[in-house]
């Protein structure tokens, strides 16, 4: 595990991935039937297919504070649904852009794809992820921009 | 809304990285949740009645289990709280044990973590809509791809059951690769004795539909219900009208343009043909390409002496349309030819053999159709360049398998035993010739191979050499084939009258884009793949679509059966029950906000979104509006993500099941 040990205060990232139900969420559960360890800062949800994330999921995730998100699926052409991924990575063209232009850092996101038989993969992704945005920082623009716009959440 | 929460240790597997009464502890004081416990194996008898009578005695609404992966105990749950009254849609699973306890070492952040997990599955789960299950009927009619062994005998045994079957071959013939072989290891019994009653008793089937020169061209629908449009390719010839009398062949002018598909390029054929005597369909296919009739309209000889006018050149491709319940694709193999590299091969090649250069070098099938009674030398082993008889044959093995470098790295299977038999074949025939085989190992495994590589060694007399051959060239009439000895540690050339190269078996050219019609996943060379290499080996992960054969990878006759037979079993299991009952994961759309702009119906996969009318008081129609025909619906929620009016919702999967879990981060 690439965990350091943890000093008071030390900033803890919260990460939380979207992925789909056939590939990566196996994927995972194969990380876990083979015990490869991995940092516990990513939370997942599972969804059907990432065609079913909706960009605004995203920014929700970092609205209600999390510091990093991972959004991973099957592989192209492996989809349990045919396209959905498909769909999901051209909204995700389309969104990284737009997050550039709000001002997030784009190093706080990641998508990528992790088939049900890539356990290791999944776990250096999360890891990765998770050191990245450790180096980043907490996430706080939004919080701020929360405080200074918004007057009912 | 009244929420249980139920803490699983699964013996030590959980509870050694995860503080389970401290999860139980921290849910209890979650909102909503009025019950929290936990215990050692909450998947048991005794964990199970736990639930339920906290249910019953708490009045719990909903219930979160926090436990291994829900691909694990999500239905056994789900049937617990539905026995204790229950929507079985208002039980959530949090993975802490896949997704935790296994993956993480230290006590506090696993307990941590788990507390987290739990604490989304809980907001989850207060927004779920208890569902029904949707029970969809199921097309008791199977299709089968592909005519060679594995097809036919997966055809035969559900025809057998009583189901009906339609065939989709795409030569003009069934009978596949084992048509062409001479002789099948390790009985040696032949081939075409023991499969034409097969492709008779297919033909005669009243349950089979056969489809010959006919092709997949596009697969709708999903498991129990598919809709598959079938390319039949024009013969020119009406196949209800021919009686297969053969008169048209014999007349045809056009007998040396075409080389003989069936026999491997070693004769030609004619351009009205059927591809071996003994085809089924025994019905002839014109080749547009060389006909005369077609290049110029000036010969038509075969109209002339056909009897029963069943010679048409105006046919056409038909599509014709089947729906059935179960696919089981049986396209096979083809052998991997060093003479033409296919189009974004990962081969190297193997130019230093020669093959396509000497007429004499030559591969397994080749080989075969010389040593088979119905090839072209009538089972008599002459070589192609002369007609004379080899008096040395040298085989070489693995060419192109088990060669990262220049070939593929898998292993062909069937190769070692075919070369045994070939040397044993050609030794039974030419008494005083000599074989020698280039091996890398002898992979014999199987009933009676071992024993049989054996035979062809001491009985037989034919000599292994244990190494690669690194070129072969043409010297004063014979073929130097250069290679190393490595037992004996020496280099070896032997001046050969024939070389038969044992290239490796790859899939069909097309069965990349035949597993991108049917939706089922394949590997880097093109095979298809099963859901599960040991448990499930039969099954592709599209439900309702099964494999056999050499598709799936290099298997010999007696693998390709017992596969067909459980490709076959596993369709007939379907067919055994009236309905087919899946989750109600689909999408919903509320009419009242729908604007009808259908970016829902664009981006569907399953073509499930439909226009629906919504008629005034007066019945005119004022409106349309998106409609999800939850039968073809199968729950992927791409429509929910598009909807720019979030009017489409996934089931089980709402916008706010899904915010309520980010906002518990």
């Amino acid at each position: 595990m690439q965990t350091e040990k943890k000093t008071v205060n030390q900033f803890e990232p919260k990460v939380i991935a979207f992925v789909c139900n056939w590939c990566t969420y196996t994927g995972a559960d194969l990380a876990g039937t083979s015990r490869i360890k991995y940092q516990p800062n990513v939370k997942l949800i599972k969804l059907p297919c990432t065609g079913r994330i909706d960009p605004v999921f995203i920014i929700k995730a970092f609205e209600k504070g999390a510091d990093g998100v991972l959004v991973s699926g099957c592989h192209p052409g492996d989809c349990h649904y045919n396209a959905g991924n498909y769909h999901a990575r051209r909204r995700w063209i389309m969104f990284r852009k737009m997050l550039e232009t709000m001002g997030i850092d784009s190093n706080r996101l990641h998508f990528s794809w992790v088939s049900a038989s890539e356990g290791k993969k999944f776990t250096e992704v999360v890891n990765d992820l998770i050191n990245k945005v450790r180096a980043a920082g907490p996430f706080k623009s939004y919080e701020k921009i929360n405080k200074e716009y918004v007057i009912n959440d | 809304m009244k929420v249980g929460v139920f803490i699983c240790h699964c013996g030590e597997n959980i509870g050694r990285t995860v503080d389970c009464p401290k999860v139980a502890e921290a849910a209890g004081k979650l909102p909503g949740v009025v019950h929290s416990v936990d215990y050692k194996y909450m998947c048991s008898d005794p964990g199970q009645n736990l639930i339920k009578q906290a249910i019953k005695e708490k009045e719990l609404d909903a219930v979160v289990v926090g436990s291994c992966s829900p691909h694990m105990h999500e239905k056994t749950f789900r049937k617990a709280v539905e026995g204790a009254g229950i929507n079985p849609f208002l039980c959530e699973i949090a993975n802490i044990r896949e997704h935790c306890s296994w993956v993480h070492e230290n006590k506090d952040e696993g307990t941590d973590k788990s507390i987290d997990l739990i604490r989304y599955a809980v907001e989850k789960v207060k927004r779920n809509e208890p569902l029904t299950t949707i029970r969809v009927p199921i097309t008791k009619r199977a299709m089968v791809i592909g005519g060679g062994i594995s097809g036919i005998q997966a055809s035969l045994d559900i025809a057998n059951a009583g189901y009906e079957v339609v065939l989709v071959e795409k030569e003009p013939s069934i009978g596949g690769h084992m048509s062409q072989l001479s002789e099948t290891f390790p009985t040696l019994d032949c081939s075409q004795c023991i499969l034409t009653p097969r492709m008779v008793e297919v033909y005669q089937h009243p349950k089979i539909k056969l489809m010959s020169f006919s092709e997949v061209e596009k697969v709708e629908g999903f498991i129990g219900n598919f809709k598959v449009t079938v390319r039949k390719k024009a013969r020119f010839v009406d196949d209800e009208k021919c009686t297969g009398c053969g008169d048209c062949i014999q007349n045809c002018p056009i007998k040396k343009k075409a080389l003989s598909e069936f026999d491997e390029n070693l004769t030609t054929r004619t351009a009205i043909y059927v591809p071996f005597p003994q085809a089924v369909p025994n019905i002839p296919v014109i080749d547009s390409e060389i006909c005369t009739y077609f290049k110029n309209g000036k010969c038509s000889m075969c109209v002339k002496v056909c009897g029963r006018g069943a010679i048409d050149f105006e046919q056409k491709d038909k599509l014709i349309e089947e729906e059935v319940g179960a696919i089981i694709v049986a396209t096979g193999f083809k052998l991997y030819s060093i003479e033409k590299k296919p189009e974004d091969s990962p081969i190297k090649g193997y130019g230093e053999y020669g093959y396509g250069k000497y007429k004499d070098v030559i591969d397994g099938l080749q080989f075969e159709r010389i040593a088979s009674a119905s090839g072209p030398t009538e089972g008599e082993f002459l070589r192609p360049s002369d007609n004379t008889v080899p008096k040395k044959i040298v085989f070489i093995q693995c060419v192109g398998s088990r060669d990262e470098a220049k070939g593929f790295s898998y292993c062909s299977k069937i190769c070692c035993m075919y070369t045994a038999k070939h040397a044993m074949l050609y030794k039974h025939k030419v008494h005083d010739g000599e074989a020698y085989v280039f091996y890398m190992d002898i992979r014999a495994g199987g009933k009676m191979y071992e024993e049989f590589v054996r035979r062809a060694i001491e009985e037989d007399d034919v000599k292994y050499i244990r190494g690669r051959v690194s070129k072969i060239y043409e010297e004063n009439g014979k073929y130097m084939v250069k290679g190393e000895d490595t037992i004996a540690g020496v280099p070896v050339t032997i001046d050969a009258d024939m070389v038969v190269l044992a290239t490796a078996m790859i899939p069909q050219p097309e069965s990349k884009k035949l597993a991108q019609t049917i939706g089922i996943p394949y590997d880097s060379y093109g095979f298809f793949n099963e859901v599960h290499p040991k448990l499930r080996p039969v099954e592709s992960s599209t439900g309702g679509v099964f494999l056999a054969g050499a598709c799936q990878s290099p298997r010999d006759i007696p693998e390709s059966v017992s596969m067909a037979s459980a490709a076959a079993s596993k369709a007939l299991v379907l067919f055994g029950s009236d309905f087919l009952e899946r989750e109600p994961i689909v999408a919903k759309v509320n009419e009242n906000i729908c604007a009808g702009c259908f970016y829902c119906k664009k981006v569907c996969p399953y073509n499930a979104i439909e226009i629906k009318e919504i008629p005034s008081k007066n019945g005119k129609p004022v409106r349309v509006v998106a409609y999800v025909n939850e039968g073809l619906c199968q729950g992927c929620g791409t429509c929910n993500a598009t909807c720019p009016s979030k009017s489409v919702e996934l089931t089980g999967y709402t916008d706010a099941q899904i915010f309520a879990e980010i906002s518990a981060i």
